[in-house]
């Protein structure tokens, strides 16, 4: 049959769909300029807005925010602190987890899918509230009291919740490596063990990255959630600046002050975790 | 081919082998026995249990009633010593299933080292050895990405020998290639089974079969339906079901 012969849609010769957004690196940096510029806008106004509404005229609002953002940015950097902690802490334990949910022993791996399920389907603030509350302020080891402050314990009520998802990223990563590669390592004479570190793990860690990128930027923004356990993050420090300011105009440009913090450090990892998802994808 | 080196005493030894998965039985009764330096070649329709019967015979796949004895080792026991099996037995799969994250070379030398705890040196010397027989000299250093279909399987056959095995098993190892690949593929078994390897293959290759082996067994539905000698089996089949079989694929 001559091309061209035919209007059924399947026959045709394929032609890649001409690309209607700018690609290649292109596009994220255009995308991300553009958000920020929005951003900026926003912020620009609402400092503006803050400005003419303030009654009576007192202070400049941009005075006023120049003053706090160094403290609220000090503040911020506790969160970031917080989120490499609980992130390290979940991802040691999450991947032990993990590696227990395909064991051969059937106890070890149940007791491993149920940890992972309770923890991934539990709202991430009341697991932080029982770390919080059931965790001790100081522990007793051999007759040296060590202290236990509260952010310890929000580390790690936020830790439980990275943990369950990482195990879940890493038996998702080593599920999704063909059955062929066990079966050539076993016909090997390879251990379950050294199969599992040597060949599977390896292979599985490229796939696991990116989802686990995701998971970490999750957290940061939700490290915001030990402000209501009365831990001094970016956003307590935010409020009381607020209070201490009592210009309730100046709340939109300075909740935003924070966001754009949180922004310009988790927009980043977004982009990068898309990156590396397709360049995975390409070299399978 | 047949009868060129002499037949040794028996390595592989199947004997009233059954295996179902669930209710349904793959292999019913299946017996052969192959000797020291014999190839012998397994085809039949799809679906027939010659795949199964291969992965009982180096313990990947467990049966359920029989017997298999490997190098005079009982592969049906509890105790059986999986290293050692493994060490006699190497199988190449039609999927090859070489690891990706690592280069040829490595694939080959992986095995002898962190199995059987080989020195490196000499694991090395071997590996570079036994690419260069299945003619992949140039491609050391090439991840299995970076390969073709043929050399990839040339790899897996070389990481296979890298364990000294007595029986090599092939699995439809061509099935999956173009016939030019096949080709190469084909011709590196054929140089083992010269050389005086034992050989167990399952294919499709009927032309290979009738050249290179020394015993055909045709399967079908679980059961050995005819063996003979190729010219024997290809030429005057006696069986009704074999001749239907041959008519269709030759």
């Amino acid at each position: 049959m001559r091309a061209g012969a035919t209007d059924l849609p399947v026959l045709l010769p394929y032609r890649a769909p001409v690309p209607i957004a700018p690609t290649g690196l292109v596009a994220p940096v255009l995308l991300g300029g553009v958000t920020l510029a929005t951003f900026a806008i926003l912020f620009g106004a609402s400092v503006a807005l803050a400005q003419v509404a303030a009654r009576p005229a007192g202070e400049s609002a941009v005075a006023v925010l120049l003053r706090w953002a160094p403290l609220i940015f000090q503040g911020f950097l506790f969160n970031i602190l917080i989120s490499f902690l609980s992130m390290a802490l979940g991802t040691v334990v999450g991947v032990l987890v993990g590696i227990a949910q395909v064991s051969l022993i059937a106890p070890l791996r149940k007791s491993a899918w149920g940890l992972t399920q309770f923890f991934r389907n539990a709202p991430w603030l009341v697991l932080l509230f029982y770390a919080m509350f059931l965790l001790p302020f100081e522990f007793r080891v051999f007759g040296v009291t060590i202290a236990f402050p509260a952010w310890v314990k929000a580390i790690i009520g936020l830790a439980l919740p990275v943990a369950a998802n990482v195990s879940e990223i890493v038996r998702g990563g080593i599920r999704s490596i063909p059955s062929g590669q066990w079966e050539s390592a076993e016909a090997l004479a390879f251990t379950r063990r050294q199969t599992m570190w040597m060949i599977i793990l390896p292979q599985a860690f490229k796939r696991m990255i990116p989802p686990w990128m995701n998971l970490y930027a999750i957290l940061t923004m939700a490290t915001t959630l030990i402000s209501v356990v009365g831990i001094q993050d970016g956003l307590t420090i935010t409020r009381a600046a607020l209070v201490a300011e009592s210009r309730p105009e100046l709340m939109i440009p300075m909740y935003l002050l924070l966001l754009l913090m949180f922004f310009a450090y988790c927009y980043p990892i977004a982009r990068a975790t898309l990156a590396l998802e397709r360049r995975f994808n390409v070299k399978a | 081919m047949a009868n060129r080196h002499q037949l040794g005493e028996p390595v592989v030894v199947v004997a009233g082998v059954e295996k179902s998965f669930g209710a349904f039985a793959v292999l019913k009764d299946v017996s052969l026995t192959v000797r020291r330096g014999e190839t012998v070649c397994i085809i039949g329709p799809s679906g027939s249990g010659k795949s199964t019967l291969l992965r009982c015979i180096n313990g990947l796949v467990p049966i359920s009633q029989g017997s298999i004895t490997v190098a005079g080792r009982e592969v049906n026991d509890r105790q059986l010593d999986k290293l050692a099996l493994r060490r006699d037995v190497g199988i190449v799969f039609q999927q090859y299933n070489l690891f990706p994250h690592k280069t040829a070379l490595q694939n080959v030398m992986m095995a002898p080292i962190h199995v059987l705890k080989q020195n490196k040196a000499e694991v090395e010397e071997r590996a570079r050895r036994l690419l260069a027989k299945v003619g992949l000299s140039n491609k050391l250093a090439s991840y299995p990405g970076e390969l073709s279909g043929g050399q990839q399987q040339r790899v897996a056959i070389a990481r296979s020998l890298a364990m000294n095995p007595k029986v090599m098993l092939f699995d439809e190892v061509t099935a999956a290639l173009d016939p030019e690949t096949k080709k190469e593929v084909l011709v590196t078994i054929q140089d083992l089974a010269a050389e005086g390897m034992t050989c167990i293959l399952v294919t499709h290759e009927m032309g290979f079969a009738r050249e290179v082996a020394d015993h055909v067994y045709f399967t079908d539905g679980g059961l050995i339906v005819e063996h003979a000698p190729p010219a024997e089996l290809f030429g005057a089949p006696k069986e009704e079901r074999t001749r239907a079989f041959l008519d269709k694929v030759l």
